[in-house]
């Protein structure tokens, strides 16, 4: 088989869509936390703007149900100077019956600059980049079980802004991880980025032994897999897998993996927690300690916006 | 009309010959191998100089999307992709719409087949009504079709009951059942459990899916002696199970498709929808057992696997994407290809695609038992004439199929293919001529 580019790179190896965080050389993912950097402060300011994208459209393509993802590209965006657009496909064209790479065509016409994609099934944004005009450019905001990239990078941003150095660390993340778009992109950008020792923490059903071949340590016990971590990342348990053949009850998975103040106390005295949010109080996290002096759940919503903003002036700026 | 295919190498794997030498046809029938002078009878004459005379290939799974397609000329095409690939008679599965379980629908198959004239077909029969796995089919009255054998093509048979009384039925008659072996609740997913799929968020479909349905068919075969044939194995575990049961002297074959044979789920690469097949592409220690086992008889035979799918429901994400892909007109070239890689004589190699599956269908080929998959003077004249040292590229816009997808196009493998068929005779009559 033939060597093909990665999609998102183009002959220059610059980013010219965001759909994995796999296979970004090491320079291209802190290039994007640098810059995230500099635009934290225009959130700080009174005119939250800046003119990078003025007179681009972005299109918020949401195939799957999102309030929080999209509100955040889409006050990225603003503060850009970009049109935003948003579009609810779930409800609209595809109910009808048009293919994505129709709507994708349609979509193209009215002159867009940028699709922000949201899909449910995995590598949805490939097929996308692979068809649209070559000027467009595509960011991933979630596909299927893959990718949720800008999720990975604000994780990033929010490690290295509390714990500088990662060459250091130990990462446990806990949950259904086999379902986890989040848990994904955040292996590939901690083994980027030189983490040590990364572990994925659950029962046999979310966190199957094939996931060692992306460079984790598979644990199924809680204690071993927090004791001496410098950063929990807590995934959100979906409804759907809170019973069935999945996990028996979210009681029985809460008594097992929940993070509680007790469970936390085997980890580093300075350990930060993360959470991609929603969180399920009471369920993968109790309330003591999502509210607690260790959790940094709101500050990576802050960071979140400043990670999308530096993703979307990048990649515009690149040319296919 | 009498044709004389001059001066080419004569490969009858059945027999070992291997010569250069004439064939003579006339009346739809070799009537001389060896020295043949044209002024002996009125010949049409096809100069097969530097190229190999063989028997017309038998594919032994090939979807032409009839009844279901028919307003889109689609068997005319695919019968024409099987000429154009040396392709003399194929298999088709009965998951057609409706599905092959009514005997007006085989005989209707037949009829508009054989008026083209480009291919033999031999149907498979639905084993159980509209493939529902409930009530069986009118076995005997769609062997009077013409029906070879009865399976559930894709469709899991998920009641070992139902299945245990097919299996009886069918070996009442001495009918031959054809499944592939997959498990319809481990088998949901869109790529095989592994590496690859855990790190593109792809479903699984594990082995076990394979080999427990394997186990299971193994010992209804051994509770019911029924003839079975296993469609598409898989995985290195399957293989195994399949040695282990032949062993074991149980009347079973078996057979692989071209896509498992060459390709991984690592050419899935980036979401290729060309990719998505079933069963699923396994690892390489898999391919390499199917390899092997191609080689060492414990799998009998190579099929195409042909699927054309249409454009609109393969340019979807992976998951969505239908499975299938073209392969009528790729499967000598990677058999060629396979031979060449495993060190096998040419006759051994084409004997995978020429008498043993003619053996695999055995007495369900009647009248042609005794000549399909081989050149024999007296036997029936489908001959496939090809020139070995010809490497062509795959460009999915030249082939006859109107499937254009398939893993093995130039613009993603880089790789040409070996092999290139430049006639092809089907009872004496020319089904295809390379210009």
């Amino acid at each position: 088989m033939l060597h093909k580019r990665n999609p998102q790179l183009n002959a220059h190896g610059e980013l010219i869509h965001l759909l994995s965080i796999e296979g970004l050389p090491r320079e291209v993912l802190t290039g994007i936390l640098d810059t995230a950097g500099t635009f934290l402060s225009v959130n700080d300011r009174e005119v939250k703007k800046v003119p990078l994208l003025r007179g681009k459209s972005v299109f918020n393509l949401f195939f799957e149900n999102s309030t929080r993802t999209r509100t955040t590209f889409e006050i990225a965006a603003k503060r850009l100077s970009a049109d935003v657009i948003n579009l609810d496909i779930a409800r609209s064209s595809t109910a009808k019956g048009e293919s994505l790479l129709d709507t994708i065509a349609n979509l193209s016409a009215m002159h867009a600059d940028m699709f922000v994609v949201r899909h449910g099934e995995s590598g949805a944004p490939y097929l996308i980049a692979q068809h649209c005009a070559p000027h467009v450019h595509v960011v991933n905001a979630g596909d299927g079980r893959h990718a949720h990239p800008t999720q990975g990078l604000l994780d990033m941003y929010t490690i290295r802004h509390y714990k500088r150095d990662f060459t250091q660390l130990t990462v446990a993340i806990v949950g259904d991880i086999v379902h986890s778009r989040v848990a994904r992109s955040d292996i590939h950008a901690l083994t980027t980025l030189g983490v040590p020792e990364i572990r994925a923490v659950g029962p046999k059903t979310l966190v199957p032994g094939d996931l060692g071949a992306m460079g984790v340590r598979v644990c199924h016990d809680m204690a071993d897999g927090i004791r001496d971590a410098d950063v929990v990342i807590m995934l959100r348990l979906q409804n759907e897998r809170m019973s069935g053949a999945m996990l028996p009850s979210a009681a029985e998975f809460s008594m097992n993996y929940g993070l509680t103040p007790d469970k936390l106390a085997l980890a580093r005295p300075d350990v930060i927690v993360m959470h991609p949010g929603p969180i399920n109080r009471g369920v993968e996290i109790a309330s003591a300690v999502a509210d607690g002096t260790h959790s940094v759940i709101l500050p990576q919503v802050s960071f979140g916006i400043a990670v999308r903003m530096a993703v979307m002036s990048i990649i515009a700026g690149n040319e296919a | 009309m009498k044709i004389l295919i001059k001066n080419g190498r004569v490969v009858d794997p059945a027999s070992g010959r291997d010569e250069r030498a004439d064939l003579a046809i006339a009346a739809g029938r070799i009537v001389a191998i060896g020295q043949v002078d044209e002024a002996s009878g009125s010949y049409r004459t096809i100069d097969a100089s530097g190229c190999v005379v063989a028997p017309g290939l038998i594919d032994l799974a090939a979807r032409l999307r009839e009844p279901g397609h028919e307003h889109e000329s689609m068997l005319e095409s695919e019968l024409n992709a099987a000429a154009a690939g040396g392709v003399t008679s194929l298999v088709c599965p009965p998951d057609t719409d409706p599905p092959l379980d009514e005997p007006g629908l085989v005989e209707m198959l037949k009829f508009r087949a054989r008026k083209l004239s480009l291919c033999r077909l031999f149907p498979l029969g639905a084993l159980t009504r509209g493939l529902a796995g409930e009530v069986l089919t009118e076995m005997a009255e769609l062997t009077r079709a013409g029906c070879v054998g009865f399976s559930q093509a894709e469709v899991a048979l998920r009641d070992t009951q139902v299945l245990m009384r097919a299996m009886q039925y069918a070996a009442t008659f001495g009918y031959t059942v054809w499944l592939r072996p997959q498990d319809g609740w481990l088998g949901q997913g869109v790529a095989a459990s592994g590496a690859v799929a855990t790190r593109l968020g792809l479903s699984g479909v594990p082995v076990a899916a394979e080999t427990i349905a394997l186990m299971t068919i193994i010992e209804l075969v051994r509770a019911t002696g029924v003839r079975m044939h296993l469609c598409r194995l898989s995985s290195a575990a399957g293989v195994a199970l399949v040695r282990q049961a032949k062993a074991q002297g149980l009347p079973i074959t078996a057979d692989v498709s071209i896509n498992s044979l060459h390709l991984t789920d690592v050419d899935i690469g980036f979401f290729n929808p060309a990719m998505r097949l079933t069963p699923p592409l396994r690892q390489g220690g898999d391919r390499d057992a199917l390899r092997a086992a191609l080689a060492d008889g414990t799998i009998d035979a190579l099929v195409s696997d042909h699927n054309p799918v249409d454009e609109d429901a393969k340019n979807l994400p992976f998951g969505e994407a239908e499975p299938g892909a073209t392969g009528l007109e790729l499967l000598l070239s990677l058999a060629l290809k396979w031979g060449r890689d495993v060190g096998l004589s040419l006759p051994a190699t084409l004997a995978r695609v020429t008498c043993e599956p003619a053996r695999v269908l055995g007495e369900s080929l009647g009248s042609l038992a005794t000549s399909a998959g081989r050149l024999v003077v007296g036997g029936v004249a489908d001959v496939c004439v090809f020139d070995p040292e010809v490497d062509w590229p795959v460009a999915p816009g030249s082939l006859c199929s109107q499937g254009r997808h398939t893993p093995f196009a130039f613009g993603s493998t880089g790789m040409a293919m070996p092999g290139r068929v430049r006639a092809t005779l089907v009872a004496g009559t020319l089904a295809f001529e390379w210009r």
